[in-house]
């Protein structure tokens, strides 16, 4: 690890202006980013710590019924405290480990935006609202391929506002060593329709699967997309499994959570 | 009653509460004053020509010390390796240097280019990315076929091909092996590779060297399974010290598995520069050092036929093998493929023809070396593999064909060399069948059926030769070492007993287990025993731990360190109640003499030996502390029958372990707790290996899995609650304890269990399907079972 320097603001504008600095990084759960400095692939000249601001933190319904998440919530606490929406609530809790969810934040997650993350095809799905300090982002523009997203540099991800579906799953099926997602699919059933995201299978990052949705909403049910699968085109392919897989598992896992969803 | 002391009893390990309780004292917690840290500068790069190293701007970044580079190394010793093996032709194997720093050439990634010595860890580090090093690329040499091809790229430019060693065993057998074969009713064939496996000890390895301006005496102090085979060959061979001035002590060692037996460079080079400097230099390898600096295991590719006859009797077994030893030799990497293998191609069974060839090659990767079982995995790997391959062509019964062709005579004089004193394989099979309710398995199968899951059921043998080894045969083999074990045992003034033991432990349990036999034999209590064990300043020399040795071997020694002892208390016993020395008997911790009420306690007699005011000076010399080298007639063979029940998804190919259940003979057992802990991790480890382990390197001798990102160990919920049995008992005839060792049995006997049990359930789905390479990810059961 470098020297840098750190910062631990307690509001929102604050933390804006210390990262303005050259170089500076915002340090959410530090679970991502320590270990990337620890190896030295990273060199922030300064940290600023997200942990300290309040309004950042906690879970809350909004006015129009959306489940709104500041953007340092920790897993855990989602896992813990949002049980007005259980698929998201699931996600959470099958993040990592304990030690992982105790320090793991969802805006770390979402601006990290790792091809293999739970948490893109959470926010996809849900056709969630990313907020920053600056403007409101929809999920659909949000993500923009593998580590990379919307954000500006020293962007901070405030708040997530989850839309909350009628009936949601998230199918994780595991990496054999990191355990993070191989593929993950999350299913979220609205009034108008259905939203099918998926997480690891694609080289161009989380994306909505389309073709199910279309099936699923006209009939919500495994029968609907039997036998359906996405092409292996732009799948990744590596140790732990090869396109075809992939996009085979993408059938099997949707089908999974749309059952699991009932 | 179960005993609560001594052999047979099951206290827990007393070592576990400093373990446990953060107060271990592992390498890295011993800080010497004034101590400086190197950073190696390792090569990322699998093959290339060094052209130059430029060291100017790094030696001139804050806290350098000095960087050191091959060059400084020219006129030192290379790293020798222990073990010659003579090829099929009566030549020598290949062997090349292998130096402290690369010299010329890096050959791995992984490969010390530099090392950078300075204040703190983290200058070092700085430094290492300020030194330029001019790399000339080379084409990697990884697959280990290619590699023996007609101009091939040589990883070693002095040697005539890639070619370590062609090694045949037994040679003179081949023509009556191959006449089996074209005489046989039934042949199966069988592919197969036994993938590389990184043994992640949950310490990893760290170096301190420090050097005694006064005296001229080098320290090290390592993290190693037999500290006085590093001063030996550290001190012999690379740095010419002699052993009385060069000490070496590896204190608490977070785990092995075999990884740790080896002399590394690192220790050499820590011991070197902290002499060259006049300043201790510490060295503490990360994970990810770990992974590309750590000895590696396995990694050998396999064909394996059967031969059979009309009545499915065996008659012949022929293998061939490519074994990689990486870049360079490790310590013990040549015996791995040959002696540790060849001579368990009989297995549990009676075939009368074997023949094992084995092509040792080198390649651009980091180099292989044993690990926990070392070349015994691989061997029952193939043969159980092939066996039950065998049972389903002939549409027979696994555990029947097994049964009909097991070894039933002791000692049983194999055909490849070893002699098997004692064993009872129908005796664990027996006990195996009864723990795994066989006769439930369909029931079972349904139940998975009906959950839309395909269920299998997998059996295996094994047989192992461990308790290594008698050193004269090992010198024939071509062991540069022997391979006794040594203890002293001192009784201090007041009855408490000190064993200085040359066995080492690092996570098996030997400060609670070794007191048992001692408390056992004197009639104490076990707390009066105290095992001291890891520094060659105050333990005669030894061996060290690897092959299930320590009991068989170690435990030999101290047995026959304590009958010394015996022998003397009862003399001076006899002194004190005036009687004849054959008349004397010690039970419970007192001396008695036969046919009377006489007796004296074990604390007088004791107390007598160092304050001889009544003593029969004349006869005995004051004092009571004994030593004693044993070394072992024979290997012991410990075997077993394993079962393995796993369920696959057909969707998705992932395999879960439903069951597993273990029967093993180790001859006599001194504290079953223990035996079940290193079976259960054992097992743990070989099911690492079937189902989650693979150290993969991509075509430009890149490690694809050099952390746990991609490295997948196995974990808590990756198994079962395991069954284990040790009923069945054929003591070994050849040790005071009967004891044969526990060590290894569970990775050498569990893979095979596996894979045959994800066969079964595939086949049971309708897929034809007759191995899988293991790894058994889900990627490649589901990639299996659609073409
Ligand atoms: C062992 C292990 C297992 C894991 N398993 C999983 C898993 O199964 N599934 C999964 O999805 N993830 C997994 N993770 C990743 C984990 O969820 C991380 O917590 C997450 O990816 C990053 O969140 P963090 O709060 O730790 O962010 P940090 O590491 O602190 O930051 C990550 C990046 O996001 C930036 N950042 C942080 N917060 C904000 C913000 N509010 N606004 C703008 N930028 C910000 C930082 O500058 C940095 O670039 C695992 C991690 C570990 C160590």
């Amino acid at each position: 690890m470098y020297n840098f320097d750190f910062e631990k603001p307690s509001t929102i504008a604050d933390a804006v202006s210390a990262l303005g600095t050259e170089d500076a990084q915002a340090l959410a759960g530090g679970q991502t980013l320590l270990p990337t400095m620890k190896q030295r692939l990273a060199s922030p000249s300064k940290l600023v710590s997200l942990n300290g601001i309040a309004e950042m933190q906690g879970i809350c319904t909004g006015d129009d019924g959306a489940l709104c998440i500041g953007g340092a919530t920790t897993h855990a606490d989602v896992a813990a405290g949002a049980g007005a929406y259980p698929g998201l609530a699931g996600l959470a809790a099958g993040i990592g480990d304990p030690a992982v969810r105790a320090r793991g934040t969802i805006g770390g997650s979402l601006a990290n935006n790792d091809p293999s993350a739970c948490y893109p095809a959470g926010a996809l799905a849900s056709g969630a609202t990313l907020v920053t300090n600056a403007r409101e982002i929809a999920a659909d523009d949000y993500f923009q391929g593998m580590f990379t997203t919307a954000l500006d540099e020293g962007e901070i991800l405030t708040e997530v506002r989850f839309p909350v579906p009628e009936a949601s799953n998230y199918q994780k099926f595991e990496q054999p060593a990191s355990r993070f997602a191989l593929v993950g699919v999350f299913v979220a059933k609205f009034a108008d329709g259905v939203r099918v995201a998926v997480t690891g299978a694609s080289e161009e990052g989380v994306f909505r699967w389309t073709e199910a949705e279309t099936a699923l909403s006209g009939n919500f049910s495994a029968e609907a997309i039997a036998d359906m699968a996405p092409g292996s085109d732009g799948m990744i392919s590596d140790l732990h499994g090869t396109a075809a897989y992939r996009a085979h598992l993408v059938g099997v896992l949707t089908r999974r959570a749309v059952t699991a969803a009932g | 009653m179960p005993k609560d002391n001594g052999i047979g009893a099951s206290p827990k390990r007393r070592e576990d509460v400093r373990f446990l309780s953060g107060t271990g004292n592992y390498t890295d917690d011993i800080q010497v004053n004034g101590q400086a840290y190197v950073h190696f500068l390792r090569s990322d790069i699998a093959h290339a020509k060094i052209n130059g190293i430029d060291l100017d701007a790094a030696s001139a970044m804050p806290g350098v010390i000095k960087i050191f580079t091959g060059a400084d190394f020219e006129g030192v010793g290379g790293i020798p390796c222990g073990w010659q093996i003579t090829d099929r032709h009566g030549e020598p194997m290949q062997e090349p240097a292998h130096p402290v720093l690369a010299q010329g050439k890096v050959r791995y990634v992984g490969d010390q280019i530099a090392a950078v010595v300075a204040e703190s860890v983290e200058q070092a580090r700085d430094a290492a990315e300020a030194i330029e090093v001019d790399l000339e690329e080379l084409p990697a040499v990884v697959d280990m076929k290619a590699a023996l091809a007609d101009g091939a790229t040589k990883v070693h430019d002095d040697l005539t091909s890639n070619l370590c060693y062609d090694w045949g065993f037994v040679e003179e057998n081949k023509p009556a092996v191959d006449a089996a074969f074209e005489a046989a009713a039934h042949v199966t064939t069988l592919e197969l590779r036994n993938n590389r496996l990184v043994a992640n000890p949950m310490e990893p390895r760290v170096a301190i060297g420090d050097f005694n301006r006064a005296t001229g005496d080098s320290t090290l102090y390592t993290t190693s399974q037999n500290p006085h085979v590093i001063r030996l060959l550290m001190g012999a061979f690379v740095l010419g010290i002699p052993e009385h001035k060069l000490r070496v002590v590896a204190p608490d060692v977070g785990g092995g598995f075999g990884t740790k037996i080896f002399h590394y460079a690192e220790e050499a080079f820590c011991t070197f520069a902290a002499k060259s400097l006049n300043r201790a230099v510490k060295w503490t390898s990360t994970r990810s050092e770990a992974f590309i600096s750590d000895a590696h295991g396995r990694d050998h590719v396999t064909k394996i036929e059967l031969a059979l006859d009309a009545e499915n009797n065996f008659t012949a077994v022929r293998t061939d093998t490519h074994a990689n030893m990486g870049a360079y030799l490790s310590t013990f990497a040549p015996s791995v493929p040959t002696w540790l293998h060849g001579t368990l191609m009989a297995g549990n069974y009676k075939t009368p023809l074997i023949y094992v060839n084995v092509k040792a090659v080198f390649t651009n990767t980091v180099p292989v070396d044993a690990y926990r079982g070392a070349g015994r995995p691989e061997a029952t790997f193939q043969l159980e593999r092939v066996v039950d391959k065998a049972a389903r062509e002939l549409g027979v019964d696994p555990i029947a064909l097994r049964r009909q062709n097991f070894i039933t005579e002791f000692p049983y004089a194999t055909p490849v060399a070893v002699e098997y004193d004692t064993g009872d394989y129908h005796g664990t099979m027996d006990a195996l069948e009864n723990m795994a309710d066989i006769s439930g398995f369909e029931a079972r199968r349904k139940a998975s059926e009906a959950r839309g899951k395909l269920r299998g059921f997998g059996v295996n043998c094994y047989i192992e030769a461990c308790g290594i080894a008698p050193s004269n045969l090992v010198g024939q083999l071509g062991a540069r070492a022997g391979l006794y074990e040594s203890a002293t045992v001192r009784v201090n003034a007041t009855g408490g007993l000190v064993v200085m033991t040359g066995s080492h432990s690092h996570g098996q349990g030997h400060e609670t287990s070794f007191p048992q036999v001692i408390a056992e034999m004197i009639g104490i209590d076990e707390s009066m025993v105290e095992i001291v064990h890891g520094d060659t300043a105050n333990t005669p020399m030894g061996m060290g731990t690897y092959g299930s040795r320590s009991i068989a071997v170690g435990g030999s020694a101290m047995v026959r360190a304590t009958e010394k002892i015996i022998a003397k208390a009862k003399k001076i016993a006899a002194h004190l109640m005036e009687a004849a020395d054959a008349d004397i008997e010690l039970k419970d911790g007192a001396f008695s003499v036969a046919g009377t009420d006489k007796s004296v306690a074990w604390g007088d007699v004791t107390l007598a030996a160092y304050v001889p005011h009544n003593y029969p000076l004349e006869d005995i010399e004051p004092g009571l502390e004994e030593t004693a080298f044993y070394d072992p007639a024979n290997f012991t063979y410990p075997s077993g029958a394993y079962a393995c029940e796993v369920e696959v998804d057909p969707e998705t190919g992932k395999v879960t372990i439903e069951a597993f259940n273990a029967a093993d003979d180790f001859g006599n057992i001194i504290n079953p707790m223990i035996v079940d802990g290193q079976v259960h991790g054992g097992i743990g480890q070989g099911i690492g290996q079937a189902l989650l382990e693979n150290a993969a390197y991509d075509e430009n001798g890149q490690l694809l899995s050099a952390s746990y990102m991609d490295y997948a160990m196995p974990r808590a919920s990756d198994v079962p609650f395991y069954g284990v049995d040790h009923s069945s008992q054929t003591p070994c005839t050849h040790n005071p304890l009967g004891v044969k060792g526990c060590g290894e049995a569970g990775a050498i006997g569990s893979p095979p269990a596996v894979i045959n049990a994800v066969v079964d359930a595939l086949r049971s789905g309708g897929h034809d399907i007759h191995h899988i390479d293991m790894p058994v990810s889900p990627s490649r059961v589901w990639q299996a079972m659609n073409g």
